[in-house]
């Protein structure tokens, strides 16, 4: 076993110690507990616990590595995943605090006094859920194959074991303490590299600012000026530049932005806290918790980026240091020696490139491709564990909480006792785990592709039927069900066809669609169209119909003054 | 309308008012500097960072947070202001 091994051995069974540990103190013993840690969670935890959340094995892992590939382009990724919760905090959690139920299904099915609002809204949850769960699995698996050398499968189930353990022992109340330890971490895990790597090529230990610095070999070259440089000698567009187009850019950026703010378990953990201002201050602190690691991510972007491109183009095959052929061994990095010469061209055009690199490794080899010391490497693989680990969790309890409370205690046993509620809870718990897990066995080819659906979905159905409900007191449940059932169908119709081609001939088909997008925009991008229906479907059917019943406006009235949250409450 | 109407109506006026006004520079700095208007801000330098581009990966993320932070203490005076606070 080599050093590597010996010291991610060492962290992540410490970690993994620390959240089970954690569980046990933490075990929930009411519904309440079980949904809401009991309402009583402080702001700066809860903050803490929403950053691990939020940051999944997507943040960690991938999105610096996407990042280093697109250059300007990921800008969509930064400011859409961090911007949202500008919106949340604003728009959203304050006054779904103020309201006090447990669940956002709660809310959509009382503020439009209808079962086939709240059923519409279980879906959607589900639906979210489960399609970003199995992507956090096959992440722990990634991590333990590589890292710990077993099979990706084993990974995977050590990783349900342990999920399991915490969150169908624990509920809301295990997972928010455990996700303040996985955010702590995770943070160090991303930022101790970071730094490290910052030092070694700018001379500037912040990497923010390293980022936008000279390099340290005394050229005086600005860094982005050499990988502008670099990238197109290469053949590539202009790192700072992107290919994008304008249209698509702004679509994307403000459909995730709307995406994360209507995502059930980022909003449910707002439930948690004691009062509505501690709710406005925890989103304020959550995103700052993740601006550490997002504003960091394309300092790492470009780190990466250079540093793999002056080790590996034009050099002799046979002179790749260690890592390179660990890492071929995955076949995530493929090389083929298509002119013979027994050098590496790494360049735009496909027919002489002759590497492949998966953007997943980024973050994960990064450290490896700087020369950094073996704990530094081990400790990437405890992030990256505890960020898809943190993540799991929370979908998890979502998914649990739509099953024993919005169906079976609000739409099908509503004489159901509140044992019987968290035995079922536990049960549906278990239940998506096994599920979870069974997708991060056998993923799905397209799981990447469903994640972003998640966004779409999400931007498509929640976020204007919660903001209409707040701000819009004559919203009725004609226009909120009409609205949510139009924005979904078209969201689903518009990713069936343009990112499956299943009414063209399938995946083959799906590039050559591209020039048919609506107004060009992309289907990662469509949810803010289909957000802009959703409103406008919403209002229009209004405006034919009833208006609320005065109790319901009454709630409207009342959700919005702050003072007298009370505790959340299932009733 | 009774008072305690009339307060809850104008608390929600003056909340609705710093809405806009957050939301207007939370669009300024992402879609505005970061986006639409990046190529001109581009030709602008900061030590190594063309403006346009500094706005779209860095920028912006420092507003957003600002933002919140000046929305919870806007919120707080006027919860004080109006009695609601707790």
């Amino acid at each position: 076993m080599n050093d590597v091994q010996l010291w991610t051995y060492v962290l992540v069974a410490l970690t993994f110690g620390l959240y089970i540990g954690i569980a046990i103190w933490s075990r929930a013993g009411s519904t309440k507990d079980f949904y809401v840690a009991g309402g009583g969670v402080s702001p700066l935890a809860n903050g803490m616990a929403t950053a691990a959340d939020w940051m999944s094995a997507a943040s960690f892992i991938s999105m610096a590595g996407i990042i280093a590939f697109a250059g300007y382009d990921g800008s969509v990724y930064l400011m859409g995943w961090t911007g949202g919760y500008v919106l949340l905090a604003l728009l959203l959690a304050p006054y779904l605090r103020k309201f006090g139920k447990f669940t956002v299904p709660d809310f959509i099915g009382d503020r439009y006094y209808s079962k086939t609002a709240r059923i519409v809204a279980v879906i959607c949850a589900l639906l979210v859920s489960f399609t970003y769960v199995a992507g956090q699995m096959r992440g722990v698996g990634l991590v333990f194959s590589r890292f710990l050398e077993v099979d990706i499968n084993t990974g995977v189930v050590i990783g349900m074991v342990i999920v399991l353990f915490y969150a169908v022992l624990g509920g809301m109340k295990g997972i928010t303490y455990t996700q303040v330890a996985q955010y702590c971490v995770l943070i160090f895990a991303f930022m101790v590299p970071a730094i490290f790597i910052s030092i070694q090529m700018t001379g500037n230990p912040i990497p923010q600012l390293g980022m936008g610095s000279t390099l340290n070999d005394g050229s005086g070259t600005y860094l982005l000026d050499k990988l502008n440089g670099l990238s197109t000698e290469l053949g590539f567009a202009e790192y700072t530049s992107g290919t994008k187009s304008t249209i698509d850019v702004l679509a994307i950026t403000l459909a995730l932005m709307v995406g994360t703010a209507g995502l059930p378990h980022v909003i449910v953990r707002f439930f948690t806290v004691k009062r509505v201002k501690d709710a406005r201050k925890s989103a304020g602190l959550a995103l700052l918790l993740i601006a550490i690691l997002y504003t960091t991510a394309p300092a790492v972007a470009v780190f990466a980026r250079t540093n793999m491109i002056n080790t590996v183009s034009n050099q002799d095959y046979t002179s790749m240091p260690d890592w390179f052929t660990k890492w071929e061994k995955t076949k995530l990095i493929r090389f083929t020696d298509k002119n013979g010469d027994g050098k590496i061209q790494y360049v735009a055009d496909a027919s002489k490139n002759e590497l492949v690199v998966d953007r997943d490794i980024m973050v994960l080899a990064n450290p490896e491709i700087a020369n950094l010391p073996a704990w530094v490497i081990a400790l990437v693989a405890a992030g990256g564990l505890a960020a898809a680990l943190s993540t799991a969790a929370g979908l998890l309890l979502v998914i649990s909480a739509s099953v024993s409370h919005d169906l079976i205690k609000k739409v099908f046993v509503p004489t159901i006792t509140e044992k019987g509620e968290l035995w079922a809870a536990r049960i549906a718990a278990t239940g998506a785990v096994v599920v979870a897990g069974y997708f991060g066995i056998n993923p799905p080819g397209f799981v990447a592709a469903v994640v972003a659906l998640a966004f779409g979905l999400a931007a498509a159905s929640f976020f204007p039927a919660i903001v209409l409900g707040i701000f819009y007191k004559k919203m009725n449940k004609e226009g909120a069900v009409a609205g949510m059932v139009v924005g979904i169908s078209l969201m689903l119709f518009y990713m069936l066809k343009f990112k499956f081609g299943i009414f063209d001939g399938g995946k083959e088909a799906v590039p050559g669609l591209a020039k048919d997008w609506w107004f060009g925009i992309s289907p990662e991008g469509f949810g803010t169209v289909a957000m802009m229906v959703n409103f406008t479907v919403s209002i229009v059917v209004m405006r034919f119909t009833s208006a609320p019943p005065q109790n319901v406006q009454e709630i409207v009235e009342d959700i919005r003054i702050p003072s007298g949250a009370g505790k959340a409450s299932g009733h | 309308m009774s008072d305690k109407q009339k307060k809850a109506t104008a608390y929600w006026k003056e909340n609705v008012r710093y809405l806009f006004l957050l939301l207007f520079i939370w669009f300024a700095v992402s879609y505005g500097a970061g986006i639409l208007f990046k190529d001109a801000l581009n030709n602008i330098k900061i030590g190594g960072f063309q403006l346009g581009f500094w706005f779209a990966q860095q920028g912006a993320i420092y507003v957003f947070v600002l933002l919140i932070f000046i929305y919870v203490r806007l919120m707080n005076r006027l919860d004080k202001k109006y009695g609601y606070d707790e």
